[in-house]
């Protein structure tokens, strides 16, 4: 019979052959569980197609154009003089969210604003050029947006989203 | 010991028949040297670079290779472009796109995410071009082609890990072009290869020496050109080579640790019952 | 079902346990559960078996999260599978490799039933279950090689699909019930695309019933001989538990090497060329699990004949218990049995072989003695060596060679399997 020192070195180790062994086959299925995980993700294709870039030339003064961007409308408007007065003019205590116009364009590129085109309140396409303000208006509950895409009346609580984008040259964006 | 009599009459009476059906018109491929086979296999990236530049100017004009993408380029274990390079590669090509808000279908410059176009806009197209042959699209054609191996090289390919039976074939095909043996005719529209099956292709050579400066100083000859090009096929067909045999030796390792440990486990599990 | 008095000591777990014996029942199958104390690796592809169906269950249904069951898309949604999707080439590789060391692992589980004996009294409902599990596992391959829409799918699925016209009369209509249409086409797949999802749950209930019909009577052993008292068989935990672990990784190894070195070896290049059913390929060959059927079938000239030889030589597995007449189970002790099991070895291989090779000449000749042989071990070899055959002597009892006739270590005990 083995002597009780003995017995306790044994049991340690093989105690840390045993934790040993746990832990490695844990590792492991933790390795091999990653891929099932990580396949779920957007794969390189759908990555690929994250940003999208616009030429900017073609929109006319006073015209909303619509752009697809990550499968979402993006309305991009290029605002008259007058829609760019009446935007920066607003008291903003008015304003159910308050926000600037000028924290909603680019710096000197103030006539061009870039919003995604959901409602924030359910989430319907609201219809350009349209509503009290000459900015949005939502056929679905009434929301109404200004010509910077700020929420003024209505259910929607929140502005319109300002997407990231940045200029990559005088008349084209990348938006994302 | 009867067991492995057995087995070796079986082996050997197989082996007889094997040999009787080698000998008839049956194509030897050879092997070549690649620098992506093996368990360490990378691609080299230079070669792969020119061997896009052959496809580019070469084969594009009748094979398309619609699975691989522009941003491919760029990716990792590829042909090494950054991605200003992969967006000048695809800016330089025209791309349908539509339908446009007039309900038509209009031309642009490429963009990263787009695939390589194809030269034709469909199979028919093509057959109509090339006398009711089809030039096949490239992007899997290095996995689409291969060789037979036979017993006991199929068996020993196992342990060698011979997976390049395609761009050896591939190799063989381009550089194969001749004269077809005393006694045989070719009519025009098709050409005599040596490792094409049935030995008639329609394709015409498409490789000769000098066609495509390499300006990295590498001998610009058919030979040259033909491992290029199928290297770069292979990458195109297997674009996650290089990151499947690294993280293979990765599982590997960790596998025959595993073993060991799960081994000795057993050992002294069961020691305690004896 | 094996019951055990275990109670768990967690007062939720007791909860469950008093309205769900849930507990009780995994401690009696897979903890105190009793298994003989001799038994050896090839006893371990059971539990190999069980962890590659699960295996190819996870694998399949998340590639089925990018796959596109349609004949224009399916062979570019693999490729995007294979290119784009978030380590999509390994779970492609482990899902088409896994198939094949399935298939490995389920001929080195059935050859070890045939030498041990294993589908003789009281196994012949597990046995039979087993075969059952074979067509399943079958099937599911055959569709599931469809769904990439390469030419050897494509050809594959026309060959076998018209297998069945060769039924007399009804043979026809049967084909055409099966293709949903005059040919192989989107109808095809699309069902071929339910039915591979579907039949490997359906799998996994009959694999229930087997464990289920294999714990109610117990493991065989290498030995043959029944359970006499406890000291024959050991718990399940730990013994068997890591045994089987060690075995699992071994095999593996195994699966590895093929996954990430020679993914595409056991495969056909012909696959990755787009369906084309305008243009036959020169070969037509199936998957090298179904290579010697595939031989059994094109060594009867006779296409009806054929057809019925391929389905008889899987279903006269199904007689085994009752075709094999010795009342000696394993082959151990069974000196003729045992070498005319080793000659079945090499005339299946020599089968699968003659399966990948062109139907002319000598092949045929050669394929026709093996068909004939394969179907006289079974039907005639069988049946008359149980009355011929001396045996060896059997030892008294599993732990006879093992613990010595005084039974000298104290070897850790289990209760006996019940036996009704």
């Amino acid at each position: 019979m083995a002597t009780s020192k003995t017995v306790t070195t044994e049991h340690t180790r093989r105690d840390f052959l045993y934790i040993a062994t746990a832990s490695v086959g844990a590792v492991g299925a933790a390795a091999a569980a990653w891929p099932l995980i990580s396949q779920l993700n957007p794969d390189a294709s759908v990555l690929a197609l994250s940003s999208t870039e616009v030429d900017l030339s073609p929109i006319a003064e006073g015209q909303i154009i619509t752009v697809k961007w990550q499968g979402k409308p993006v309305f991009i408007s290029h605002r008259t003089k007058k829609e760019i007065e009446s935007a920066q003019s607003v008291k903003l205590s008015e304003l159910p969210d308050p926000q600037a116009d000028s924290d909603r364009v680019k710096k000197g590129k103030d006539e061009w604003l870039v919003v995604i085109g959901i409602c924030t309140h359910l989430g319907c396409v609201p219809l350009g050029h349209e509503g009290e303000y000459n900015g949005w208006f939502c056929p679905c509950h009434g929301s109404v947006y200004d010509t910077s895409g700020r929420i003024r009346k209505g259910p929607a609580p929140l502005n319109l989203a300002v997407p990231p984008y940045e200029f990559t040259s005088d008349k084209a964006i990348k938006i994302g | 010991m009867r067991k492995t009599a057995l087995l070796i009459a079986a082996a050997a009476l197989f082996g007889s028949v094997v040999s009787t059906q080698a000998t008839e018109g049956h194509i030897v491929i050879q092997r070549q040297p690649w620098s992506f086979a093996g368990p360490f296999g990378t691609f080299d990236r230079a070669q792969l670079q020119r061997g896009y530049r052959i496809y580019k100017d070469v084969c594009s004009a009748c094979h398309a290779m619609k699975l691989v993408s522009f941003r491919n380029l760029a990716q990792p274990g590829g042909p090494g472009f950054s991605e200003a390079q992969a967006k000048t590669v695809a800016a330089d090509y025209k791309i349908t796109d539509g339908p446009n808000d007039k309900g038509e279908m209009f031309e642009r410059p490429g963009r990263v995410s787009d695939h390589f176009p194809s030269p034709d806009p469909n199979e028919q197209a093509a057959r109509a071009r090339f006398n009711g042959a089809y030039p096949p699209d490239l992007s899997v054609i290095a996995k689409a082609r291969g060789v037979e191996a036979g017993l006991p090289r199929g068996l020993i390919d196992i342990i060698t890990q011979y997976q390049e039976g395609g761009p050896d074939y591939l190799y063989a095909l381009l550089t194969g072009y001749g004269k077809p043996p005393a006694g045989e005719t070719i009519g025009d529209t098709q050409h005599w290869n040596r490792a094409f099956p049935g030995h008639r292709i329609s394709m015409p050579p498409p490789l000769s020496d000098g066609q495509v400066e390499y300006t990295d100083g590498t001998p610009a000859t058919v030979d040259q050109y033909a491992r290029d090009v199928a290297a770069f096929l292979m990458w195109a067909a297997e674009p996650h080579l290089e990151a499947r045999k690294r993280i293979g030796f990765q599982v590997m390792i960790f596998l025959i640790i595993f073993a060991g440990l799960a081994y000795y486990t057993k050992k002294k599990v069961w020691a305690d019952l004896h | 079902m094996s019951h055990s008095d275990f109670q768990p000591k967690n007062p939720a777990l007791q909860w469950i346990e008093r309205r769900l014996p849930i507990f009780s029942m995994a401690h009696g199958s897979f903890v105190s559960y009793p298994v003989p104390r001799n038994l050896n690796y090839w006893w371990t592809f059971g539990g190999i078996l069980a962890f590659m169906l699960v295996v190819q269950i996870v694998t399949g249904i998340v590639l089925v999260m990018h796959y596109t069951p349609t004949t224009a898309e399916a062979f570019d949604s693999v490729e995007k599978i294979m290119r784009d999707v978030n380590f999509g080439w390994l779970l492609r590789y482990i899902h088409a490799n896994g198939a094949s060391m399935f298939f490995l692992a389920v001929y080195i589980h059935i050859f070890r039933g045939l030498y041990y004996g294993s589908y003789k009294e009281p196994r012949e409902v597990l046995w039979i279950l087993g075969v059952i599990i074979f067509v399943l596992m079958m099937a599911t391959a055959f569709m599931g090689y469809v769904l990439p829409w390469g030419q050897m799918s494509f050809w594959a699925a026309t060959v076998i699909t018209n297998l069945f016209s060769a039924i007399p009369g009804v043979g026809k209509a049967i084909t055409q019930l099966l293709w949903g249409g005059y040919s192989v086409d989107q109808p095809t797949l699309q069902r071929f695309f339910a039915l591979h999802y579907l039949l490997p749950f359906m799998i996994a209930g009959v694999v229930g019933l087997h464990i289920w019909a294999l714990h109610h009577v117990g493991q065989g052993n290498p030995a043959g001989i029944d359970v006499k008292s406890d000291r024959d068989t050991i718990p399940f935990t730990p013994y068997a538990t890591v045994k089987d672990n060690f075995a699992l990784i071994c095999f593996m190894i195994l699966f590895a090497w093929f996954v990430f070195y020679i993914p595409n070896y056991l495969g056909h290049p012909d696959n990755y060329i787009p369906a084309n059913p305008l243009q036959t390929p020169p070969h037509i060959v199936p998957e090298w699990y179904f290579l010697p059927f595939y031989a059994i079938l094109r060594a009867i000239p006779n296409k009806l004949m054929g057809v019925l030889a391929l389905f008889a030589a899987i279903l006269v597995l199904a007689f085994l218990p009752w075709l094999d007449t010795s009342k000696v189970r394993s082959a151990r002790f069974r000196p003729l049995y045992k070498q005319f099991f080793w000659v079945l070895v090499v005339v299946c291989i020599g089968l699968g072989y003659l399966g990948a090779k062109p139907a002319e000449g000598a092949y045929v000749i050669i394929a026709r003695i093996l068909t004939a042989y394969y179907f006289l071990h079974f039907l005639v070899i069988l049946p008359v060596l149980g009355y011929f055959e001396t045996p060896k002597p059997l030892p008294k009892s599993i732990s006879e060679p093992v613990l010595g006739k005084n039974g000298a270590a104290a070897g850790i005990g289990a209760r006996a399997p019940e036996k009704n």
